[in-house]
């Protein structure tokens, strides 16, 4: 029997020589997702945003802009249409009407009522509306637990690795967020909060591929002692190569399948995770790694720490006998 | 490392034999399963919202609603008070409610000192333990007294009509005959409600956003007609909007409120539909004092600020019941007679959120998740045979295992499944195979050192937990972090995620390390192809 291996054995691949042109690279990532989140904004979905979303069922595919026509003239303010997974349904996003419940109910009469003249089959499959209150706290919850991850997960590999380990892992981390933010502002895809539990669970897993490549890094600090920085770098993350790209497909062909299978509310939520793994994977092997070296890590950082108490009262007899 | 005792087996053997017990029902229909004896377990896991089709509601009261509301309770105690004070009643003047406190001034100085007195027992504690009132009193100047509800007054006075409005509100939507309601406070000021599978929300919604709060006053007939369309009303008197267009200049005091309706009805008058009430003891002879003492003069049935009509009393009504008659069609004669009879609401209540799913959809939605679900679960479980082989067989025999662990514990501790939540449990698939690549990989590697096959194997389990540990660890806390901050479709993703993590760790290092222990004790082979 013959078995699949995506990376051959013993690969060498001289990852760190690439770190300058990965880094830059990184970074100019970072600043074109910064700048593309600036300039042309998220777009927010009802929960963010707050406001009256209606999902729209029809029978054959509709043009959306007769569609968006129809929408306005029902007096509710302009509509934002979008299809919404397939062509056939489609979200009307509308502003919030002034007043109490009762103005929502008679927009959303008005808009239904609008719609079945021109389209007798439609269905409406679900009505979202959201205050202003609301959608605030949602996006200040929402920010507020994505930093919150990133600091905690931070602080847990400081006190498992190094303080380097932890600056490393967190900057990997803002890479894999602003770049997924980034992809959110270019697509114009919207973001909601599912999309906030999938940047938050990016944040998880592009850590399992940093951490077991920074395992392997101590492993090997401690293996090898003398071995030049950059070379121990290197020759970690090609052992853990295969192990990350194994692990990377897999996760991508079940992602894969939510995004071509999993309905159109699952959309968005799997396409951020698709691209979440994927940077992730780059991030661990270009970003976090190399950042190590620029942070001074050295083989001394482990040993130091974890030989016992007696160990270093030993050696510092000897070093001391052999001063004398 | 590779040697189980017979305990840890059985242990292991157990616990699966639990999560197919548990997970069992899942796979049967609903009859199928309330028809189990009792002996095992029949429950099926909770689906969401967004999976059954269903309305979510959030409700919030305004804070400043149940001040105003306390202060113009404040108010008629205050009088009262002055009335019935020790040493017989109180003059006063400029009795007045500004700036949260209700404040009068006493015209005799020699009564202030028995005013302040009169207004200190009127105060009630606030808890139990705590020397906290709810009311303070204050001069203001020589003559002048204010009366301040108390700020722990006013908390303790909000979390009450909180607690009543849940009540008022489970009322209302039990007589809609809804199954399975969620009603449940959130925060100080909220409500949230959840009702699954209805068709029409907007009954729901109207129904919950109505105070019901009745009176009935009598009509000011002296009014200026012209003075009223200014929105301008006699002392002592009020201008109230008609529902169907229009004002009506009632008396400021009410001859009698709802609070004590016992019961209302729908029913007909000459073919139209009206709403019948009846009093309690108490409420009913007033009413029939106040219809006594008004023979001939018309009254004002007002609705939450809105005359409903304004009938004459021909008659004094001595039975305690009687009869609402407007512009009603049958259906909102029956929404009104369920807002009177479930009660008014303490406090205003605003929808600040409401998130409603067709059942089609809800259907569809799972429709698709169960697919996913299961075509990721297949290809992932190829893609591990193709790599692995052997060991592979043996991460896929872990991640169905998984599958089905997540499946019982969710069912087990009474979790809902979302949308979001299935997503996890895709997710949870791709990601449980890491820990199995990372000892197979590892494997992989001491094999090709030069190691033997066993303690390969056992260095590869060894080395490979550390990074395992790191990697759950660094995920669990991901995921308290969205189940602490997350709302709706997060908690939900959260929750899977956890259970997620941990039984995939079980499955993934325990079970296999088993299964390969088993086969090395079984076959005792030298070599493996990896």
């Amino acid at each position: 029997m013959k078995l699949l291996k995506i990376i051959p054995d013993n690969t060498n691949i001289p990852f760190l020589k690439w770190r300058n042109v990965a880094i830059w690279f990184s970074f100019a990532l970072i600043a074109a997702s910064i700048a593309l989140v600036a300039i042309r904004g998220l777009n927010f979905g009802v929960d963010f945003a707050g406001g009256l979303m209606m999902e729209v069922r029809f029978e054959q595919p509709v043009e959306l802009d007769e569609l968006r026509e129809t929408v306005n003239t029902a007096g509710a303010g302009d509509g934002n249409l979008q299809t919404f997974g397939d062509p056939r349904t489609v979200a009307i996003r509308l502003p919030l009407p002034p007043g109490d419940d009762a103005a929502v109910q008679a927009v959303v009469k008005q808009v239904q009522d609008k719609i079945r003249v021109t389209h007798k089959d439609a269905e409406f499959r679900r009505v979202e509306t959201v205050s202003g209150k609301v959608s605030g706290e949602l996006i200040r919850d929402g920010a507020l637990a994505m930093l919150l991850a990133m600091i905690a997960i931070s602080i847990y590999i400081w006190f498992r690795f190094e303080w380097q380990f932890g600056v490393g892992a967190l900057f990997a981390l803002v890479h894999d967020v602003t770049l997924t933010l980034g992809f959110f502002a270019l697509t114009q895809l919207e973001f909601d909060l599912n999309i906030v539990a999938a940047i938050l669970t990016i944040i998880g897993y592009s850590l399992n591929d940093t951490i077991v490549v920074y395992d392997r890094i101590r492993e090997n600090l401690r293996k090898y002692r003398k071995m030049d920085m950059a070379e121990l770098l290197n020759l970690s993350i090609n052992e853990t190569l295969s192990r990350t790209i194994v692990t990377s497909v897999s996760m991508m062909i079940a992602l894969g399948t939510l995004v071509v299978l999993g309905g159109s509310v699952l959309f968005g939520f799997s396409v951020a995770m698709l691209l979440g793994i994927f940077v992730g994977t780059f991030s661990s092997i270009f970003v976090g790694a190399p950042l190590l070296l620029w942070l001074g890590v050295t083989s001394d950082s482990f040993v130091a720490n974890e030989a016992s108490a007696e160990d270093r009262v030993k050696a510092k007899k000897a070093a001391e006998r052999g001063q004398v | 490392m590779l040697d189980f005792p017979p305990w840890k087996i059985w242990a292991i053997a157990l616990t699966v034999l639990a999560a197919a017990i548990f997970a069992a029902p899942n796979f049967l229909s609903e009859e199928q399963a309330a028809g189990l004896p009792s002996a095992v377990p029949s429950k099926q896991l909770n689906l969401g919202l967004d999976l059954r089709g269903g309305s979510h509601i959030l409700l919030e009261a305004d804070p400043a609603d149940v001040k105003k509301a306390r202060l113009e309770v404040l108010e008629e105690v205050v009088r009262q008070g002055l009335r019935e004070a020790n040493g017989g009643a109180i003059p006063y003047m400029d009795l007045s409610v500004a700036n949260g406190a209700v404040s009068f001034s006493v015209r005799n100085p020699a009564d202030v000192d028995r005013a302040v007195e009169t207004m200190r027992g009127l105060s009630q504690p606030v808890g139990q333990l705590s020397a906290q009132r709810d009311i303070e009193v204050n001069l203001a100047d020589s003559t002048r007294v204010s009366v301040r509800p108390s700020a722990a007054g006013i908390t303790a006075e909000t979390d009450r009509a909180m607690s009543q409005a849940v009540e008022v509100i489970r009322r209302r939507i039990d007589e809609l005959g809804t199954r399975e309601p969620t009603i449940i406070r959130q925060g100080e000021t909220r409500i949230v409600v959840q009702v699954p599978g209805l068709q029409d929300p907007e009954q729901l919604k109207s129904l919950l956003g109505k105070t019901a709060k009745l009176e009935f006053k009598l009509v000011d007939t002296d009014a200026d007609a012209a003075e009223a369309a200014q929105g301008r009303a006699p002392p002592g008197s009020q201008v109230v909007p008609n529902a169907d267009g229009g004002v009506l200049v009632v008396k400021r005091r009410a001859l009698i409120t709802g609070d004590q309706l016992v019961d209302s009805q729908p029913t007909f008058q000459d073919g139209m539909p009206v709403v019948s009430f009846r009093f309690d003891g108490v409420g009913g002879k007033r009413f029939a004092k106040a219809t006594q003492d008004n023979v001939g003069k018309p009254f004002a049935i007002i609705l939450d600020g809105q005359v409903i009509s304004a009938p004459r009393i021909n008659e004094p009504i001595l039975g305690g019941s009687g009869i609402i008659s407007g512009n009603f069609t049958t259906e909102s004669a029956n929404q009104l007679a369920i807002l009177l009879r479930s009660g008014k609401l303490p406090v205003e209540l605003k929808v600040i959120e409401e998130r409603t799913v067709g059942p089609d959809l809800g259907a569809d939605s799972i429709r698709a998740g169960a697919i996913a679900s299961v075509l990721a679960t297949l290809f992932v479980a190829i893609f591990m045979l193709m790599t692995y082989g052997r060991f592979g067989l043996y991460s896929v025999a872990a991640l169905l295992l998984n599958a089905l662990l997540i499946f019982a514990v969710m069912t087990g501790i009474g979790a809902t499944l979302t949308l979001p939540g299935i997503a996890g449990f895709v997710l949870t698939i791709g990601a449980a195979v890491d820990a199995n690549v990372l000892i197979n990989e590892r494997i992989r590697e001491e094999l090709r050192r030069g190691k033997p096959l066993v303690p390969a194997i056992e260095t590869g389990y060894k080395e490979a937990s550390r990074a395992i540990f790191d990697a759950n660890v660094t995920n669990v806390i991901a995921a308290v972090i969205m189940f602490w901050f997350g709302s709706g479709p997060i908690k939900g993703f959260a929750v899977v995620l956890t259970i997620g993590i941990i039984t995939s760790v079980f499955t993934a290092v325990t079970v296999t390390r088993l299964m390969v222990s088993l086969w090395l004790r079984a076959k005792r082979p030298q070599t493996v192809v990896l």
